[in-house]
């Protein structure tokens, strides 16, 4: 019954709590689930299907996260949360990992002792206005209204935008992007200022997507990643790593279609060791040798990823851009596998 | 001169009522044209309601049920020449989602758990809504009920629950021994502190040997799993049933003569009722994981649950008091007058004069709570509310926006109409007469 073992929790809450801070990783594996925090549903990146099952961006690091640790990637609970609870979850220890795009800052990582383990997206702030307006350039935008998200970083970078470049706004606030969808469509504002995965994902769901443009401009810098709890590095490192495999897999050319066949050994001592047949570096993780093939066979490497749930061939229809790998001219560099 | 004058010796037989003022056409001459400006007024309202039918009916009778994305609901709306934009709905969504919406994400291989919940739920009502009309012995199957119910819910060991019913069971034994022995408010004291020793400390070892021992139950789901119209039921259906009995303490005590009784009652009171339910809410989803120490697993759902309760029962309070402040003092100085004690007064003279006093309060609330409960879409618990958001986060789904708020609004309606058509029928039943 709930009731006795929510008492009985408290009862031995002192015990609990130092029991509790000993590492992420035994409750998970005690647990035999991980629970990793997601939105509540964004285009692309986290959404439940009919069936109910989480799919996305995001949900695909979760699942390379537990395919690493506990050698399934459907052992994982998924936790909505929204912008407003999302940081609470995860100091409280609700969740272990949070992966809903969510940016990384100076002051979440320090002053709200969280770490950010990379970055799974660069993002930014753009902006969509109908062809009709005839605008090139967001520098055109003077005396526009703007429907805009409240309570958001994007409301503070519009109006730096702004200022910086001298020219006025008027702001339509609205509460989620659905509603901002309904106002644009219906003329309440000359512009939808948001990030530009979310202007993407909104522009392919018009009637006619042709008739609305995204300026070039991109007026911030948006890197969004997963993170953890300061303090339990041990932690961090495993999320962190698995995310660098994923990276480092696309580099290498190691996808979920050959990754049984390179697992056998190859002449690459770097995919040789990323997939366990040289070295011990499951071993410093804390976990076995096949981690890392466990979390890029989960739903493919870092590419695959992104191609099938915000690629350029889905509905959302995202180019590579800044997230194309280094050696594509990009800014995706996992460090050596070494 | 002869003075001839008619009389008439036998009745005429009765006619028919002219056709102006009879049948169909008597019914709009008087209630619709009976003057000129009421016959103005009629037209008038007929083409606004002609108008916004004409826009409503071709939108809801859209060819879009078999769809299975905006784009393909779009082109089969083309294809039947309903014009673009906001030419038709796009009924897909609601086909491919309404079980969701309804479930959540509760394995649907255990939706008869949820489904037998809530028929036994109207079943264990029946004898209170409808007393006169059901045997009276159904009411022992009411009361084992708050047991039933949540073991269907989550599942688990059949144990639990009855653990949970024994302290009842263990606290009313103490409180009939004592007050014999010693006096009745002795044993109130004694059965309430003997019932909570036992669900605070003695019924967990209880239940895990009585578990080892023996081993029967269903599948426990975990709170997580609850969602849509099953969580806001769920919500609305413990916060109502809570609130009331909390609610009637609650206004006596306020009106009580004991200083600290008094004084409780009415901070709590005052205070829930000063602070907004959302700030409740975020209490119980931010703040309580906060002040716990990390790792307590203190549900979600049960933590909602409580808010919602202590909430209700705040307003539940004010409304019984409303009902109380109504009743006349002779009732109370008639029931001195009888000899009655405190609790046969309340329990024969006042609670049921002032309850059939607020009956139109007190459903009034429970429909605000029911509603209420879409606010904990706000805290990341996909409500119906929630999952409409989660539903368009779907690649294929995203853009569809009065489909999925327009289901949702009919099956609220359908709840919060059958609450208030009861509350009418209940009122009339209970009528003495006064007037």
């Amino acid at each position: 019954m709930k009731k006795s073992v929510f008492f009985g929790a408290l009862t031995v809450a002192g015990l609990a709590a130092g029991a509790a801070a000993a590492g992420t990783m035994d409750d998970v594996k005690a647990r035999g689930k991980l629970n990793c925090g997601v939105t509540t549903g964004l285009v692309g990146f986290a959404a439940p299907d009919a069936n109910g099952e989480w799919n996305g961006f995001d949900v695909a690091v979760c699942r390379a996260v537990a395919a690493a640790v506990l050698g399934d990637q459907n052992a994982v609970e998924f936790v909505p949360t929204t912008g407003k609870t999302r940081f609470t979850a995860l100091a409280s220890g609700e969740i272990d990992m949070l992966a809903r795009n969510t940016t990384w800052t100076f002051s979440r990582d320090v002053d709200l002792k969280f770490e950010f383990v990379g970055v799974n997206y660069y993002d930014g702030q753009g902006f969509m206005v109908p062809k009709s307006l005839g605008v090139s350039s967001a520098k055109e935008l003077d005396g526009a209204t703007v429907c805009i998200q409240t309570g958001t970083t994007t409301e503070l970078n519009l109006a730096d935008f702004f200022r910086s470049n001298n020219i006025s706004y008027e702001p339509v606030p609205i509460e989620t992007n659905a509603e901002a969808q309904q106002q644009y469509l219906a003329g309440a504002c000359d512009v939808y200022t948001t990030d530009a995965s979310g202007l993407a994902a909104t522009r392919a769901t018009f009637e006619t997507p042709g008739d609305h443009v995204i300026l070039p401009e991109i007026i911030s810098k948006e890197p969004l990643g997963p993170l953890v709890r300061h303090g339990d590095n041990e932690w961090g490192d495993i999320a962190r790593w698995s995310l660098n495999a994923l990276i480092a897999a696309e580099e290498y050319g190691v996808t979920s279609a050959n990754i049984e066949e390179l697992a056998k050994g190859t002449n690459n001592p770097e995919i040789n060791r990323l997939l366990g047949t040289e070295g011990t570096l499951g071993e410093m993780l804390g976990l076995d040798k096949e981690w890392a093939k466990r979390a890029i066979a989960a739903n493919g490497n870092y590419g695959e990823i992104f191609a099938k749930n915000i690629g350029e061939n889905t509905p959302v229809g995202l180019a590579r851009g800044l997230n194309a790998q280094w050696t594509n001219g990009g800014l995706l560099y996992a460090p050596p596998f070494r | 001169m002869s003075d001839v004058s008619f009389v008439r010796t036998e009745m005429l037989p009765e006619k028919a009522p002219p056709v102006t003022s009879a049948g169909a056409i008597g019914w709009m001459r008087e209630n619709l044209f009976s003057g000129w400006f009421n016959t103005a007024l009629t037209l008038v309202s007929l083409v606004v309601i002609l108008y916004v039918l004409s826009a409503i009916v071709p939108w809801v009778l859209s060819p879009t049920w078999s769809g299975t994305s905006l784009n393909e609901c779009r082109e089969m709306l083309a294809a039947a020449g309903h014009n673009g934009g906001h030419g038709g709905a796009c009924w897909g969504v609601i086909r491919e989602r309404w079980i969701q919406l309804l479930f959540g994400f509760y394995p649907s291989e255990l939706y008869w758990r949820p489904i037998a919940a809530f028929i036994l739920l109207a079943v264990a009502l029946a004898p209170i809504l409808f007393s006169d009309k059901v045997p009276g012995k159904l009411i022992w199957f009411s009361a084992a009920y708050p047991f039933i119910f949540p073991w269907l819910l989550w599942g688990g060991t059949v144990w639990g629950p009855i653990a949970a019913a024994a302290g009842f069971g263990i606290g009313f034994v103490v409180y009939r021994i004592l007050s014999d022995a010693v006096s009745s408010l002795a044993g109130m004291i004694g059965g309430l502190v003997a019932a909570l020793i036992w669900w605070l400390a003695l019924s967990g070892l209880a239940v895990s040997a009585l578990e080892s021992i023996l081993p029967i139950g269903i599948e426990a789901v975990e709170s997580r799993k609850f969602g849509g119209f099953m969580l806001s039921i769920t919500i609305g259906i413990v916060a109502i049933a809570c609130s009331l009995p909390l609610g009637v303490v609650l206004a006596l005590g306020r009106q009580s003569d004991l200083l600290i009784v008094k004084y409780l009652c009415v901070g709590f009171i005052e205070f829930i009722r000063g602070v907004p339910l959302i700030t409740l809410l975020f209490v119980a989803s931010t703040l309580l994981n906060i002040f716990m120490p990390p790792g307590t697993n203190f549900d979600i759902i049960l933590r909602v649950l409580i808010m919602v309760t202590l909430f209700a029962s705040a307003y539940m309070a004010e409304v019984i008091r409303g009902g109380l402040a109504a009743l006349p003092k002779g009732q109370y100085e008639g029931a001195d007058s009888l000899g009655l004690d405190y609790w046969q007064s309340q329990r024969l003279i006042i609670m049921p004069q002032a309850l059939k006093i607020s009956i139109p309060g007190i459903v009034s609330t429970f429909i605000g709570v029911f509603k209420d409960t879409t606010l904990v879409s706000i805290i990341g618990l996909l409500d119906p509310l929630g999952l409409s958001n989660a539903i368009r986060a779907d690649a294929n789904w995203n853009g569809i926006v009065w489909e999925l708020y327009g289901f949702i609004a009919l099956l609220f309606f359908v709840f919060c109409f059958g609450m208030s058509r009861y509350s009418m029928y209940l009122e009339r039943k209970l009528q003495t007469g006064h007037r």
